[in-house]
């Protein structure tokens, strides 16, 4: 029987606390943990790829501002670490809403994304818009100035979430190479290992700026990558899902088919790179799916033909969000999809999105997942 | 010793129970009663106060003998109820949020 001997470990960030959901290799059963960090909001939790022990979590809140957990045994214990994220130098100033300046200004952490090699390596995608590493598992952290610094930084201006940065992809064949995404700035590219950067946003078309295809300024919501095949990039804009295949030099639009190519997440399965997954959202003044009905959309052909996947999922009166960093993907075989809803649902597929089933429904709402695959 | 009273989350966070007890070192004010209270319980370093600015977070605020001190200037010297431990030094949480 196939991944007998292995586990899966989802980690659960919500407006209201961690949670960890356990289940072995069968994935039919469950077992849910939490909240930790009850009443905080968690962004994101991930685990290290080096040790699958050390996790990190960013855990906030309006009124105490922002702290880092880590966990050395799994999720069980946490002790928190270092939690000042200054700016390099002087600060400077973005564009506000209004089209004025703005100082930069630290709010939160918005995703954690650990070395693929060194579990005390760890770097944070911030709001306003930075990027910060730790190279002692998080007791401190410096910021890659070198982004920020980027010319267009002035120009960067907030998504209505705010100006975070929320992607952070490592490329597992280069150790200098890192893809990140800012909304509303765009992707952005270091192949220096984060000392200068590029914007890598040839090919986007954003009707929402005054030059649809400005070096800066678009809102890219996710990328994602096959870590075999680390040049071809998807994303998932405000509007539109794009491919490059070659490392964002140029993109091109892949939404086909698709009932609406607004939408957050997308992720590629573990084990065939032109398999990828989206979940189509209304638009951007309606945050639900179209015609109440939930559904993940599938391309095997790496973008252009979608199919609907809705097996399990609510067929009607759903009206919740699939946020930006809530889909995830565990690489046992068949590769399980994972995804969670601002309901509160944590929907799992443990065939590559064919038929799903909610591990848990009613959660606060969803804001991160995360999935370790467990020998 | 200054008593110190923290929001729920605070105490979770520093893994105390009740009320926190402080010595704290010249006159007792608001600064000097976040100094030492941070260096009891590292973990609290910004969450009171901003890292950068040393404000306090806009959602706090500081109260004691059913005062509200959270505007006077931080090195405001605390009330003697406060110093002779008759009464405690309150950080609370505002109502906001859901």
């Amino acid at each position: 029987m196939p991944n007998k001997a292995s586990g899966v470990r989802v980690l659960v960030g919500t407006r209201k606390g961690a949670f960890v959901l356990t289940s072995d290799g069968k994935r039919e059963r469950w077992d849910i943990s939490g909240p930790h960090f009850a009443g905080w909001e968690i962004y994101h939790v991930k685990g290290s790829p080096a040790d699958p022990n050390r996790l990190y979590a960013s855990q906030s809140s309006g009124w105490h501002g922002q702290l880092i957990q880590r966990s050395d045994d799994g999720g069980k214990t946490w002790e928190p670490v270092d939690n000042k994220f200054v700016y390099d130098g002087v600060p400077g100033t973005h564009q506000w809403y209004d089209g004025t300046l703005r100082p930069w200004e630290f709010k939160r952490v918005w995703h954690l994304e650990p070395s693929l090699t060194d579990p005390d390596t760890v770097y944070a995608g911030v709001e306003d818009a930075a990027m910060f590493r730790s190279g002692d598992g998080g007791k401190s952290w410096q910021e890659l100035a070198g982004l920020r610094g980027h010319g267009s930084g002035p120009r960067w201006q907030p998504g209505a979430g705010g100006m975070c940065l929320h992607t952070i992809l490592l490329d597992p064949s280069d150790p200098a190479r890192i893809f990140i995404a800012i909304s509303a700035a765009g992707a952005f590219r270091t192949d220096d290992g984060g000392k200068t950067w590029r914007p890598i946003n040839n090919g986007l078309h954003s009707l929402y700026i005054p030059d649809p295809t400005a070096e800066v300024g678009h809102c890219v919501h996710r990328i994602a990558m096959h870590r075999s095949r680390p040049s071809v990039l998807f994303m998932q804009k405000h509007w539109d899902v794009m491919r490059s295949d070659d490392a964002g030099d140029s993109w091109h639009e892949v939404s086909g088919n698709l009932p609406t190519d607004f939408g957050f997440v997308i992720d590629v399965h573990a084990h065939e790179p032109e398999t990828i997954y989206v979940v189509p959202i209304k638009s951007d003044g309606e945050h639900f799916p179209p015609d109440g009905k939930l559904r993940v959309y599938r391309s095997r052909t790496g973008g252009n033909e979608w199919e609907e996947l809705s097996k399990g999922l609510p067929e009607r009166d759903c009206y919740v969000n699939v946020l930006r960093d809530a889909m995830a993907v565990d690489s046992l075989d068949k590769c399980g999809v994972y995804f969670g809803t601002t309901g509160g649902q944590v929907y799992a597929s443990a065939d590559a999105g064919d038929c799903w089933t909610p591990i848990v429904r009613d959660l606060p709402a969803v804001l991160s997942v995360e999935v370790q695959t467990l020998s | 010793m200054i008593r110190v009273v923290l929001p729920q989350h605070l105490r979770t966070l520093a893994r105390v129970n009740g009320e926190v007890m402080l010595d704290v070192d010249g006159q007792a004010t608001p600064r000097s009663v976040i100094d030492a209270l941070e260096r009891s319980y590292p973990m609290l370093r910004g969450t009171i106060r901003d890292h950068v600015t040393r404000e306090h977070r806009p959602f706090l605020r500081f109260f004691a003998c059913a005062e509200d001190l959270s505007h006077e200037l931080p090195d405001t010297p605390l009330p003697d109820a406060v110093l002779s431990g008759a009464e405690p030094f309150i950080i609370l949480a505002a109502i906001a949020g859901g």
